[in-house]
């Protein structure tokens, strides 16, 4: 990011749709720019309502010589005409204006992203964070920008514990740098529990796993959890019926054939192929077959022919987990 | 009893007491029975001054459904609403045009909401004296125990085979032997017959789910199996739907002024237009379930034939083979399980037509059936 940066350049580009990132990165520009004049004007405008001719007034040099920083958020809003002022403007930017565009990304305004990276203007990219293995990490390095270290067994316990939201994860980790007594430096398991327990998102998936590797209490307090936090009955149907169907595919799959052969033949990721082959170990045709059927049942009693749907799903999980034993 | 009932209705016209004559009609009988065929040619006799000759203009319209004192009902979609029948009732309530009477011909008259069979109850006890109610639906049980004792009901029973391969081979053309091959093939259902002999897909079809038994014999074939049916399914519903709703979305646009020119004019649709799209893309969606649900719904009836056709050799009972062209599966199968186990995969299959009908998961419905349909 650009920390640190002595002379931010004159017109920044911030692609991206990750909300606290975006933030970050227009902060750390409006903050170098201050740096370097600390009388710096701030005008901060929205795309839909910056009119012709407004961003020329504002970025044309003013009688004292003081420098301005011009924030446009939602620049995807922009019209056709401001956005050619822009990238006409972004070819020969003023000395003493920072101009920060702010777009989300896709299609909408592209003309001015287009137009602005051909300008040479400084563009950075963030993006969503989709895996867990990225959220991860970014706790650690939210945890390490407040001079502390995390276990990682607690990031874990922290990811699972707030959820997805990374504003969210980002006040978490700064409360607990504040909270954690200074005489250790490392935040291990202990410090994140005396905080933070439960689960913000369970999805089906996970329960479906748990009950098809035989983790009845596993599954059981997922399930619990998952509809706690409001995971529509149906979902996890589904998500058991998908467990329990891959298996089914896999497990029958042709012998002779191997990694991504098998992986295209069964129209699964390969990463999933290795997975469920580790699942199927004490899983038989007949076990399978009735715990399929079990779901089946439960897809009715959710939708209605049933009186508790939670209770329908519980029997299910236990049905698998029974089931599994290879008969 | 339908023509007695008629000639007493030419009796009302006159000013007689017409005993025999009733104001509600529920046709009843298994699908492929015609009800619809029975009350539409009740309507015509109704509507004919001649009792229904069947050459006159007036059988003409009533057979191409433009007579206007003929108001005909066919849900399209998953259910019949309450909306729609207050409407119908509205529309029912009219003197007829021509001075005879004014029928209503409500087909798949089980498709109607309870609130919509409520609805129904007051119009059809005491509809003004000129409006007949013609309801048609698979069993009297299919209705409201209110709307069965309003009505007299005529029940119709299936065709026999040869029947059915009389009426191909005379009414459409077909082959003797084809005719033959299909009525047997369809259980009595002429529609069903008359597409099979005449459409190469549709037995294409019908050959593809009557190999479904023999192939299952891994639990990862019979979800296979399962995925396939469903998606040939989804496919042909989408196949069909999609060039109905593609029509009748260009119209309602058109209605709402799209395309029009003049002044204030050729800015997209007018007020309500985004309106009544969205609710014309509901009743769309409504009717893709459905032909969703009948196509695998058809293919498990071959299939429950079939299971039959198996009961019936391992019994030895001296019925017709639904399924004759298959003889040798159908022995083989025989061989390899017990009549309790054929009666236990029937079983399987009319449960999963219950689940499906219950909005369970169509592919989660079939797997359960294929799986039970598996073991010997």
């Amino acid at each position: 990011m650009l920390h640190g940066m002595a002379d931010p350049a004159g017109v920044t580009l911030v692609v991206g749709d990750e909300e606290l990132l975006v933030d970050r990165a227009v902060g750390s520009v409006v903050t170098a720019a201050r740096e370097s004049d600390s009388a710096a004007e701030v005008h901060e405008l929205v795309g839909s309502k910056v009119e012709t001719g407004e961003l020329t007034r504002l970025t044309s040099p003013s009688l004292f010589g003081d420098k301005s920083i011009v924030v446009v958020r939602s620049a995807q809003d922009l019209a056709k005409e401001v956005i050619a002022e822009i990238v006409s403007y972004a070819a020969h930017p003023a000395d003493d204006v920072v101009l920060v565009l702010v777009h989300p990304g896709g299609v909408k305004g592209k003309a001015l992203v287009e137009g602005v990276k051909k300008a040479k203007a400084q563009v950075v990219t963030v993006s969503k964070l989709t895996k867990a293995g990225e959220r991860l990490d970014f706790i650690k390095t939210e945890v390490k920008r407040g001079g502390r270290a995390i276990a990682p067994a607690a990031a874990q316990a922290l990811l699972d514990a707030v959820g997805t939201d990374l504003r969210e994860l980002a006040a978490a980790c700064s409360q607990l740098v504040f909270d954690t007594p200074t005489d250790k430096k490392t935040i291990d398991e202990a410090a994140v529990a005396r905080y933070h327990r439960g689960r913000a998102e369970v999805s089906g998936f996970t329960v479906a796993d748990a009950a098809i590797e035989g983790r009845l209490r596993d599954a059981l307090e997922q399930l619990r959890w998952a509809l706690n936090t409001g995971v529509a009955p149906v979902l996890l149907v589904s998500a058991l019926a998908g467990g329990l169907r891959s298996l089914a595919k896999v497990g029958d799959a042709p012998r002779n054939l191997r990694g991504g052969q098998l992986a295209s033949h069964l129209g699964m990721p390969p990463w999933k192929v290795d997975r469920v082959k580790r699942q199927l170990g004490g899983w038989g045709p007949e076990g399978l077959s009735f715990a399929l059927q079990a779901v089946a049942a439960a897809d009715e009693q959710v939708k209605g022919g049933g009186a508790d749907p939670a209770y329908a799903l519980e029997h299910t999980v236990q049905v698998i987990v029974a089931s599994r034993t290879g008969r | 009893m339908l023509s007695r009932a008629a000639s007493a209705a030419a009796e009302v016209l006159t000013g007689g007491r017409g005993a025999g004559m009733t104001h509600a009609w529920l046709f009843t009988g298994p699908p492929g029975s015609g009800r619809e065929e029975a009350a539409r040619a009740f309507a015509a006799a109704l509507l004919c001054p001649d009792g229904g000759c069947g050459h006159c203009d007036l059988c003409h319209q009533v057979l191409i459904g433009s007579h206007p004192d003929l108001e005909t009902v066919r849900p399209q979609g998953l259910s019949y609403g309450v909306k729609d029948t207050r409407r119908l009732i509205l529309r029912a309530a009219g003197a007829p045009t021509l001075g005879r009477w004014r029928v209503v011909l409500f087909e798949d008259a089980d498709r109607a909401t309870e609130g919509a069979s409520n609805a129904l109850l007051k119009a059809i006890e005491e509809p003004p004296p000129r409006t007949v109610w013609l309801l048609c639906s698979p069993a009297p049980d299919d209705m409201m125990i209110t709307i069965r004792s309003r009505c007299r009901v005529v029940t119709l029973r299936t065709p026999t085979t040869a029947a059915v391969a009389h009426v191909l081979a005379t009414r459409d053309g077909i082959a003797p032997d084809l005719a033959e091959f299909a009525a047997r093939a369809s259980g009595g259902h002429i529609e069903r017959a008359r597409r099979l002999a005449l459409d190469n897909d549709v037995r294409r079809r019908r050959e593809a789910v009557l190999s479904i038994p023999r192939t299952l014999t891994g639990v990862g074939d019979c979800v296979a199996a399962a995925e396939k049916l469903v998606k040939t399914a989804e496919e042909e519903a989408a196949a069909v739907s999609s060039v109905l709703n593609e029509a009748e979305t260009t119209e309602l646009r058109k209605i709402y002024g799209e395309g029009s020119s003049g002044k204030g004019l050729n800015k997209g649709l007018v007020r309500g237009g985004a309106g009544a799209l969205k609710e014309l893309e509901e009743r769309q969606k409504s009717r893709a379930t459905r032909l969703k649900r009948d196509v695998i719904d058809s293919a498990l009836l071959d299939l429950v034939a079939f299971y039959r056709d198996v009961l019936a050799v391992q019994l030895g009972a001296r019925v017709e083979l639904a399924n004759a062209d298959l003889h040798h599966d159908l022995t083989a199968l025989a061989r390899a399980s017990t009549p309790e186990g054929t009666l236990r995969r029937v079983d399987a299959i009319m449960l999963c037509r219950e689940r499906l009908a219950a909005n369970v998961n169509p592919q989660m419905a079939v797997e359960a059936m294929t799986l039970s349909l598996r073991r010997p």
